[in-house]
């Protein structure tokens, strides 16, 4: 077996500005081609998942609002992503930090830490807010603390206590805050549920049945802070710097340890904060299953975004309508498969970004 | 509690990381680093486990699972090594895509039974006290095939010529290129054969040791422990073994903690509040995370470093101008 | 023997040796790299027995040839003939089945695998199962043959770097190469080192083999070399000299092709008061083994203090150690703050400015523009910075001056670092550290990789530094830098420093001997480590001006002597007359002249040396 090489890389020089755009979305074009033929192989016909699919996710204003409802938690996780892979640390345990911030805001209900009849809605749910995001901040420190002081490999760390946190929850669910043996707490009071459209279906009629919430308001403010932080701030520099060459930053009399827990920190309160939103915004309860894996999810959402904020909320949009679909489409795995071929495809891609590719033959070496 | 009984499913139990483990080590010691074992090991669980369940023969399903794992790992291979990808976000995809796979391919296969790779007994060395029924009786043949592996794996990795060029490639490529040793044709090889021993793992319990097909939690995040798993064992298979049986002993341990009333002459808590199973489920996890501290601070005490090269790219002819 | 004149882009040829067939025949070897012209129809031949100096500047193009011996690129045209028979290397393997063998200047070995594992990569027998200890004796027998002293069982990071340069040697050897390339294989050895490897390789041409041996050091050419070919840019100006035929000056124009005067402006001056010292300060390198032993340094305002030594012997530690980049015990004194152990913040915000020897790794972000690159050190400080946020716009008009004022050569500020070429990288962080009015200057390698032009400005830009009254501590390899810059230099060896030379009693033989660790008896005066126990009017650092004079002459004589110097150049017509020849720069410092007592005293010292290098000298 003789594998020649067959491809040079060469550096390119600048890379058309519109060359991540096109990269990316051709990505996501060419894994659907690509799942869609795994599908017609296990028998299925693609064209049909494909338009149901569509149907499922933008075919209506309710549809497009349950669309808005599973983009909310992906738009958050999405952005902590995106600040912590600037700075190259994977952090795949938004999922676990999701389930911790769940956790700590049902606690305000469950404990409960505050008089749920008499404290006014917005305090209620700001301190739930702020406590899903100590909550993921704090489930963030580990990974951050064990990287900045041990150098341990933070995926796998993190993947872990993902499993951890699941468990955790399950512990709170099946015993101690149990409702009547169900495996989940009792309905949270509506002094603990963050507003929605459907709250307001009295003045307008259109809203009615709508279960969008307003936790899609703190994804859009973080993403303009998140935005702010990046391209704005000294902070940001600092993390763009860290990213691209620690050792230039280390140089440079920046603080690696302490910028690395930092953004995990920050990165678990935007997975918490999640977790907040999808017991108080959606289920107004917490249990076993509050998340189909937004957590890694999250994670192609901000690769495919090329982590900018703002595009960050386009591709959670699109991947909620993913999720929204394929709730009711057999097999289970398809949306799973149609993202991991993506995030494949993308980071495939990026070689077109970096580098142009000549194919080197090796007749053309012996020239002459 | 049986301890007899705790050790040997243990051991069956380890095996599955062991064999995953080994084959990471292989690659890692080229200089790729595969994360995504956990999506290799759910492929070849679910193809083992659909071949054979299909055909009816064990062993056409253990074949279907090499080969389903080694295909997935060469996605990695292309990626990493001829497009310079991160290693961590291309393991990474890696596991979405293997468990995407599984999942649509494996739709249906819940419930049913497979063939299982049969178990049998060594005569003699299950006489030995204590060793012979805990390590020789009534395993399954991939459990032998585990304490072969270690062995053969380690003296190839240090006293062949295929070795040297392994240690070599994954500790300095440049110095092995210039001596004319294939560098992206050996990065390679050691993928596949990582993959092929990824997809082994995961039909090690599909069709052996917990036969059924349960969607993803069938590997359960076993894949990402034998990553850790070579981690801690700094890239050497005895120690890989060591950590791959404990794990085993320990997670069986926690499991039998639930049954007897009394514990150590006390009221066994986990009995009488069967909620704290959770705390006992999560055991496994927080041990991989203590194992990972533990294995990075020796490691720092020892000098042993990751093999060099580990998850650099090589590209020839840039330098050197 | 008749040389035709060099003039620039007219080829000098000399045919000779009709009957014997070359070892290696290179012809109109063509390689282009993206946007380089690395061999421009590049002709090469080596005979059988003959030690042929391939020289050139930086980037001229002489690894590429080599590698492309090596089979290591391909040429886009052009043949190669090993031993008149024509071949087309696709891989290393093809070379080394052809006898060719390469030691390169960055060695290529696997730090944890011993001398034989290192030996046996890549070949085809053992076929499986590895018998090391057979071929640990097949090893140290074809050591001994060559006469080189090495322990095969020992493991690569245990060697010191002389002797893993004998362990590329014999890996080659073991192949059964006759052809040997030597890439530039003195730079990384003190000089008795050198010497000795220089003996080794004429007991190899003895034997019948032919070595190839790459350099940019006039001197060292001399002393080893049969013949001799010259690159410029890619392309030959010299073609299998006979080296009787040149002057020092004529190899240099060949080299350079343009007139090359180091017209540094050093004014005199006396230091000043102490910047920085060093008290009793130890670390550990990164394998945790001792690197730097109670050294005690002081550095005072307007003066640059050269730190000299063989690579490796703790002058990187003791960067990091000030720069705050290491852990150390003792004490480092900046402008009276203790910063040992304090975060790099807090030095640069004392005035430390760092040239850091890895300008792509360390010293900037290559995928982040030259503003980015900029404000690396000053994002905290106005104008850029503007409560928490980062004026952008005030940040790419400070750029905008400093690339003005430092000529860097980039289309704009936004483009990527990583596209500059390495002269405009670096000036580029000497813009940023030089902008901040630093007090203290660590610069480590700063003229290392860079074409001559950059050199003098970069060494330029350093002794203005000086001249306003920065401290400067300057670590290089290169010894003439160092010689030309430094008012003091002290030498390190195995993380000691072995003592302080002032400028006027610098001599490149003392500064060799110490650089192996030996410390003469006549250099324990006042003018050496003691001095740094404090007093600011040290005569000794504040040289006398009519010292100085002196001392400038010796310096300059010595650049001429080591570099192109101006009566070379003012001819830009060649030396024809083998007269100029014997008109060495010993004519106008007879005593003085290094290389001329050089040989004679190296030869004894090597001998004293050689023995105690072998005993593992450890002080």
């Amino acid at each position: 077996m003789k594998i020649p090489y067959p491809v040079f890389l060469k550096r390119s020089q600048d890379a058309p500005k519109w060359m991540p755009f096109v990269t990316s979305v051709g990505a996501v074009l060419l894994a659907f081609i690509i799942s869609g033929i795994v599908l017609a192989a296990t028998g299925a016909n693609p064209l049909k998942v494909y338009s149901y699919f569509f149907k499922a996710s933008f075919g209506s204003w309710g549809a497009f609002s349950d669309v808005i409802v599973k983009a909310t938690p992906l738009l958050l996780i999405g952005l902590g992503c995106s600040l912590a892979f600037k700075m190259r640390l994977w952090n795949i345990g938004a999922e676990g930090q999701f389930f911790v911030g769940a956790f700590l805001a049902s606690a305000v209900v469950m404990v409960p830490l505050v008089n749920l009849e008499t404290t006014p809605r917005w305090a209620i749910v700001s301190l739930m807010a702020l406590l899903g995001m100590i909550g993921g901040s704090l489930y963030g420190f580990i990974p951050g603390f064990l990287k900045a002081k041990l150098n341990i490999n933070e995926v796998i760390i993190t993947l872990m206590l993902n499993y951890i946190a699941v468990l955790w929850n399950n512990y709170w669910i099946f015993g101690k805050w149990s409702e009547a043996g169900f495996q989940m707490t009792k309905t949270f009071p509506h002094s603990a549920w963050l507003p929605r459209l459907a709250d307001y279906a009295k003045e307008i009629p259109a809203f009615s049945g709508m279960t969008a919430h307003a936790g899609i308001l703190f994804g859009l403010i973080a993403a303009v802070i998140v935005y702010l932080i990046i391209y704005r701030s000294k902070w940001g520099y600092k993390i763009t710097l860290i990213g691209d060459n620690p050792k230039a930053a280390r140089y440079a009399g920046i603080n690696i340890a302490a910028n690395t827990i930092l953004i995990f920190m920050v990165s678990g309160a935007l997975a918490g904060l999640a977790g907040m939103t999808e017991v108080s915004g959606v289920v107004h309860r917490l249990q076993e299953r509050i998340s189909t894996s937004y957590g890694f999810s999250g994670v192609i959402v901000a690769w495919l975004a090329k982590l900018n904020p703002f595009a960050v909320i386009l591709v959670s949009i699109l991947f909620g309508a993913l999720l929204v679909a394929s709730r009711e489409i057999q097999p289970s795995g398809i949306s799973f498969l149609i993202q991991g071929i993506t995030l494949f495809l993308i980071i495939s891609s990026d070689v077109l970004l970096k580098y142009e590719i000549k194919w080197v033959r090796p007749a053309q070496e012996t020239a002459q | 509690m049986n301890w007899i009984e705790i050790f040997r499913s243990g051991i069956s139990t380890g095996t599955v990381l062991l064999i995953a483990a080994i084959g990471e080590t292989l690659t890692e010691r080229s200089g790729i680093q595969n994360l995504g074992v956990e999506g290799m090991m759910l492929v070849g669980a679910m193809a083992g486990f659909k071949v054979a369940y299909q055909s009816g023969n064990v062993w056409l399903g253990l074949l279907a699972a090499i080969a389903a794992g080694g295909l997935l790992s060469l996605a990695h291979a292309l990626v990493t090594i001829h497009f310079q990808a991160d290693q961590t976000v291309s393991g990474l995809s890696l596991t979405f895509l293997g468990t995407g796979l599984a999942l649509v391919l494996g739709d249906g296969l819940t419930g049913m039974t497979a063939p299982v790779i049969p178990s049998f007994t060594i005569p003699l060395l299950s006489q030995v006290p204590y060793l012979g029924p805990v390590a020789f009786a009534n395993h399954n043949l991939l459990v032998y095939v585990g304490y072969l592996l270690v062995p053969l794996s380690w003296y190839y990795i240090h006293k062949t010529r295929p070795g040297l060029h392994l240690r070599a490639v994954g500790e300095n490529p440049a110095a092995a290129d210039t001596l004319g040793v294939n560098i992206y044709r050996t990065r390679y090889l050691y993928t596949f054969i990582g993959g092929c021993f990824a997809g082994l793992a995961g039909a090690a319990i599909s069709v052996a040791i917990a036969p059924g097909w349960y969607s993803n939690l069938t590997v359960n995040g076993q894949g990402w422990i034998a990553v850790a798993l070579v981690i801690f064992a700094h890239w050497n298979p005895w120690r890989v073994a060591l950590g791959g049986y404990l794990f085993g002993v320990l997670r069986r341990f926690t499991l039998d903690l639930q049954g007897p009333r009394l514990l150590f002459g006390l009221a066994n808590p986990f009995f009488f509040n069967t909620n704290l199973v959770f705390f006992l489920q999560m055991a496994p996890y927080i041990l991989t995370i203590i194992a990972l501290i533990w294995g990075s601070s020796a490691a720092r005490k020892k000098r042993i470093g990751s093999p060099a090269a580990l998850g650099v790219p090589y590209q020839r002819g840039e330098r050197g101008l | 023997m008749r040389a035709i004149s060099p003039i620039k882009d007219e080829l000098m040829t000399f045919t000779e040796e009709p009957n014997a067939i070359p070892a290696v025949e290179m012809r109109d070897i063509t390689l282009r790299f993206p946007g380089v012209l690395a061999n421009d129809h590049v002709n090469f031949t080596l005979y059988p027995g003959e030690i042929h100096a391939l020289l050139g500047e930086n980037g001229a193009g002489k690894s590429t040839l080599m590698n492309v011996l090596t089979g290591l690129y391909k040429p886009q045209s052009g043949e190669i003939r090993i031993h008149g028979k024509k071949v087309s290397f696709n891989s290393p393997r093809d070379a080394i089945a052809n006898g060719i063998g390469m030691v390169h200047q960055h060695f290529m070995l696997v730090e944890n695998q011993t001398v034989t594992e290192n030996i046996l990569i890549g070949l085809d027998t053992p076929h499986f199962a590895l018998n090391l200890k057979k071929f640990d004796h097949e090893i140290s027998d074809l050591a001994d043959q060559f006469g080189i002293h090495i322990d095969p069982t020992a493991k690569i990071w245990q060697l010191s770097v002389g002797e893993q340069q004998r362990v590329e040697i014999l890996k080659i050897l073991y192949r059964g190469a006759n052809i040997l390339i030597m890439d530039e294989p003195t730079a990384v050895l003190a000089p008795q080192e050198a010497d000795e490897l220089i003996e080794t390789l004429k007991g190899m041409a003895a034997q019948g083999k032919s070595i190839a041996f790459i350099s940019h050091k006039l001197n060292e050419v001399k002393q080893v070399a049969d013949k001799l070919t010259v690159l410029r840019r890619g392309r030959v100006t010299a073609e299998r000299m006979d080296l009787e035929n040149f002057t020092r000056e004529s190899l240099a124009s060949l080299m350079v092709g343009r007139e090359v005067i180091f017209n540094l402006q050093k004014c005199e001056q006396t230091a000043g008061r102490e910047v920085l010292r060093l008290e009793d300060v130890s670390a550990v390198n990164n394998k945790n083994l001792p690197a730097l032993r109670n050294v005690d340094l002081a550095l005072h305002e307007g003066e640059i203090l050269g730190i000299a030594g063989v690579a490796g012997n703790g002058q990187s530690e003791l960067v990091e150690v000030i720069t705050g980049l290491r852990e150390c015990t003792g004490n480092v004194w900046l402008e009276g703050k203790n910063i040992a152990n304090k975060p790099p913040a807090f030095s640069i915000s004392h005035g430390l400015a760092h040239i850091p020897e890895d300008r792509i790794g360390v010293g900037s972000a290559p995928n982040l523009s030259l503003t980015s690159n900029i404000i690396m050190k000053r994002y905290d400080q106005k104008p850029v910075s503007q409560k928490w946020q980062l004026d952008y716009v005030a940040a790419d008009s400070l750029a905008d001056g400093l690339k003005t004022e430092y000529d860097i050569q980039a289309p704009n500020v936004q483009t990527q670092a990583r596209k500059l070429s390495g002269g405009n990288l670096q000036k580029l962080i000497l813009a940023r550290e030089l902008s901040s009015a630093p007090r203290l200057v660590v610069a480590m390698q700063p003229t290392r990789g860079l074409d001559v032009g950059a050199i003098e400005s970069v060494q330029q830009l350093l002794l203005n530094q000086r001249a306003q009254g920065c401290a400067i501590l300057l670590v290089s390899e290169d010894l003439d830098e160092l010689l030309s810059l430094s008012d003091r230099i002290a030498v390190m060896y195995e993380g000691h420093v072995v003592g302080t030379i002032c400028s006027g009693d610098f001599d490149i033989n003392q500064i060799g001997l110490m650089m192996t660790g030996t410390i003469p008896q006549d250099l324990k005066s006042p003018s050496s480590v003691e001095d740094s126990s404090g007093s600011n009017e040290n005569s000794s650092i504040s040289a006398p001006s009519s010292r100085f004079d002196e001392v400038l002459d010796h310096v300059k004589s010595f650049e001429e002597s080591s570099s192109p110097s101006e009566e070379a150049d003012q001819s830009v017509t060649p030396p024809e007359e083998p007269s100029e020849e014997d008109l060495p720069p010993s004519e106008i410092l007879p005593e003085e002249d290094p290389e001329l007592n050089l040989s004679e005293k190296e030869r004894v010292l090597r001998k004293v040396l050689g023995e105690k290098y072998q005993q593992g000298d450890v002080e």
